[in-house]
């Protein structure tokens, strides 16, 4: 009787809740998706084949601008891959090791408040936005103070790190760290018992933990499925198995569970900070470089290492030919990359509002994606 | 005798009416800047506080007079693939009926303060403000943009739908009060009690019919910027922006009146005759005709706060939560009230007692309750399932 058709739009590239320039081809009934077709590559910068024209050291920058929100936890995965290879892992001083953990812990706290931050914008929220802002803000001042730079902070080396914290750092971590718990009580407050935030998030994009595992789904979306997997625990590198934390994990896989799950790994990190603050204070200062040769050359091998990122698995696969100071090939595993892959199966059936919480919940940014 | 009749019915309303409307019309400006000010406020942050500063304005102030050059002054893009005349006439259909409204608001006590007093004047009004949807529509749809289009098409059925429990919500007042006139309705209020203890939970509904009317959080989804970029006024630049951010600011001000005249009493502040009764304010002359005015505004203000606290509080409904929320439980609500009152109503005449004086307790008694309800210690906060370490 009524002529019925379905209307196709393009989410994207610029659009104020893509996090970046996704662009998702949206075929809709309505406001109901039929099908969702996330169309990336729009910030592909051939990251992989440039590692192959650059000397490991020089490599470390770049990193940075993968997942540019989260730049310690690429450092920390590349420089750990490279000594993997040449096989100095068990040389870095403790004193390095700690300050990798602490620095990669604080950055996992900076990025999930600014997920938090836009994901609660995205579904309207706007208050929490701000605040999220106000912490990670005193998270920025404490990169720069150490490394100079707030957000590509290119802070880590092969063999350990460059500069050994400065005067004061500890102390205004320590300041930071007492003070957080109540600021994630605050965004608590304000989201987790709020009942339009639970009716935009329970139920929406449920992802079954055997589909999580099949889609190579890693970080929190899989933890909220309730996969007890973070690589923190089951690999274990630098000092983690000497720090205290619990794992959270999800019942039902949904957007509210990866919500609590990575409310949850907040606090979390603020905890492993708190043990890390007196741990450090007990090694010899200026102890931060294993004795290594300052040419980095790894010996012919290749190696594949993965360490827990904000957003999930981040690994790196080096291959060296044993004779140039670069790699062959480097391939990155990208956490946003592979849990992106889920959201045309989460985002079909539901309405257009909920694609926008989709994404936010997924936790993408496309420097990562597309490398 | 003609120029007797010009002057009562022309040149007087025409003349309250201009005081009136650039009175409220620089409310509605400085409303701006007040929204963006509180906001930052409570946001942790400052908000425009620089504008004027060299000339000495402080706070920011001058940002009210920017605002409006910044409008005027960009350039008017306008699509060319866009429906030309519908596109024209989206951002000022709005504008006609939320300002000819401001023409039927009593601001104070009659008849200095009312510009025209119509004895169906609250039926008028609802009849005004619910044409202001065309504009929304029609400028959605001419826009030619897919994201308009559906902000337009939200808006549309928004709207309809909530201006169902709006009327509805309405009905209870006027059976206790027995007119349509807003005059009368405020003087009922201050020779009895605020309309908003025995209607307490039709006042509740047109609080949340009227955050709905107006595309306010957290039913803002015809504009909602994450989902439709700026929804039907997307396409819309410079001037003609401005003139739906005025319409919308307009419409907000026309139902906290509405608010205030309906279930707060208007410009009295009176119970049971007592107090600030229309009777009081006019043998005071003039001085109590204003002092009646500013309770009016004071109260209107409140409300308009309202909004800004609700922007600041809330996320943003779905858009079939927001219908459910409107056919499922607002609608059947305010059926409810209106039985409810037009029972009790009845029983009070049959069996002569003041059904008003029950249903004011039950009001009373449910505000008590809802305030223990709100102050009692929260449930503590759900966390995730944690798995001890190892």
């Amino acid at each position: 009787m009524f002529d019925v058709h379905e209307m196709e739009v393009n989410f994207g590239p610029q659009h104020p809740s893509t996090h970046g320039v996704l662009r998702v081809i949206l075929r809709i009934d309505g406001e109901r998706i039929i099908d969702a077709k996330p169309i990336i590559g729009y910030l592909h910068r051939g990251t992989e084949k440039l590692f192959e024209a650059m000397s490991y050291p020089m490599c470390i920058p770049h990193t940075d601008r993968m997942d540019y929100v989260a730049s310690a936890t690429n450092n920390l995965g590349f420089v750990e891959t490279v000594e993997k290879l040449m096989g100095i892992t068990k040389q870095i001083p403790k004193r390095a090791q700690l300050m990798r953990v602490m620095l990669s812990e604080l950055q996992r706290i900076s990025s999930h408040l600014l997920w938090l931050a836009t994901h609660a914008i995205d579904i309207g929220a706007m208050t929490p936005f701000f605040y999220c802002f106000r912490e990670r803000e005193q998270v920025l001042d404490l990169f720069e103070e150490y490394c100079g730079a707030r957000l590509t902070l290119n802070c880590m080396r092969i063999g350990g790190m460059p500069d050994d914290l400065p005067p004061g750092w500890l102390d205004g971590v320590e300041k930071f760290v007492d003070k957080f718990e109540d600021a994630v009580d605050e965004y608590e407050s304000l989201l987790t018992n709020n009942r339009i935030w639970k009716k935009r998030t329970v139920g929406i994009g449920v992802i079954s933990p055997e589909d999580a595992i099949d889609w190579g789904i890693t970080g929190p979306p899989l933890r909220g499925s309730g996969v007890e997997w973070d690589l923190r625990r089951a690999q274990p590198y630098e000092c983690y198995p000497e720090l205290k934390f619990e794992i959270p994990i999800g019942k039902n896989g949904d957007t509210y569970d990866r919500y609590l799950v990575r409310m949850e790994e907040m606090r979390q990190s603020n905890w492993i900070l708190k043990q890390c603050i007196p741990l450090v204070k007990k090694t010899p200062a200026g102890d931060i470089k294993a004795k290594i040769s300052r040419v980095v050359r790894p010996p012919e091998g290749e190696v594949y290492h993965s360490i827990e990122s904000p957003k999930g698995e981040l690994g790196y696969y080096i291959i060296s030919d044993g004779k140039s100071q670069s790699a062959y090939r480097c391939h990155v595993r990208p956490p946003s990359f592979v849990n992106l892959q889920a959201l045309p199966a989460m985002a079909k059936g539901h309405l257009v509002s909920d694609l926008v919480a989709l994404i936010g919940t997924i936790d993408i940014v496309l420097g990562e994606v597309d490398r | 005798m003609t120029q007797d009749l010009l002057l009562r019915y022309l040149i007087w309303p025409l003349v309250k009416f201009l005081v009136a409307f650039i009175i409220v019309q620089v409310i509605v400006a400085a409303m701006n800047w007040v929204e963006r000010r509180l906001l930052g406020l409570m946001q942790a942050r400052l908000g425009p506080n620089r504008v004027g500063r060299e000339f000495g304005i402080p706070w920011g102030l001058a940002q009210i007079v920017a605002d409006p050059i910044k409008f005027i002054l960009k350039e008017d893009i306008v699509p060319s693939s866009s429906e030309k005349v519908a596109y024209f006439l989206g951002p000022m259909l709005p504008l006609i009926p939320a300002f000819l409204v401001f023409c039927l608001i009593p601001y104070g006590p009659p008849p200095t303060f009312v510009v025209t007093h119509v004895n169906v004047g609250l039926l008028l009004i609802l009849a005004l403000t619910s044409t202001g949807v065309y504009g929304i529509i029609l400028g959605g749809w001419a826009s030619n943009n897919k994201y308009s289009l559906m902000g337009g098409l939200r808006s549309a059925a928004q709207m309809v739908s909530y201006e169902v429990p709006f009327g509805l919500s309405i009905v209870g007042v006027l059976m206790l009060c027995g007119s349509f006139d807003l005059v009368h309705i405020i003087n009922y209020q201050a020779d009895h009690i605020w309309n908003l203890f025995p209607q307490l939970i039709a006042a509740f509904i047109f609080l949340v019919a009227m955050n709905a009317e107006n595309n306010r959080t957290p039913f803002d989804l015809p504009e909602a910027e994450s989902e439709l970029v700026a929804g039907y006024h997307t396409e819309y630049s410079a001037m003609k922006f401005a003139f739906f951010m005025l319409a919308e600011y307009s419409s907000m001000m026309v139902n906290c009146c509405l608010m205030v005249s309906l279930f707060f009493g208007g410009w009295t502040m009176a119970i049971n005759g007592y107090g600030l009764t229309t009777g009081v304010l006019r043998g005071m002359g003039l001085l109590g005709g204003i002092l009646g005015a500013l309770i009016f505004i004071t109260k209107v203000m409140v409300f308009m706060l309202m909004y800004i606290w609700f922007r600041a509080t809330f996320p943003r409904f779905r858009f079939d939560q927001l219908m459910d929320l409107g056919w499922k439980w607002m609608i059947p609500l305010a059926l409810a009230n209106i039985a409810v009152t037009a029972i009790v109503v009845l029983l009070g005449d049959q069996f002569d007692f003041q059904g008003e004086v029950v249903l004011s307790i039950a009001g009373a008694a449910i505000i008590v309750f809802t305030l223990i309800l709100l102050l009692r210690p929260r449930a503590k906060v759900t966390h995730a399932r944690r798995v001890s370490e190892a």
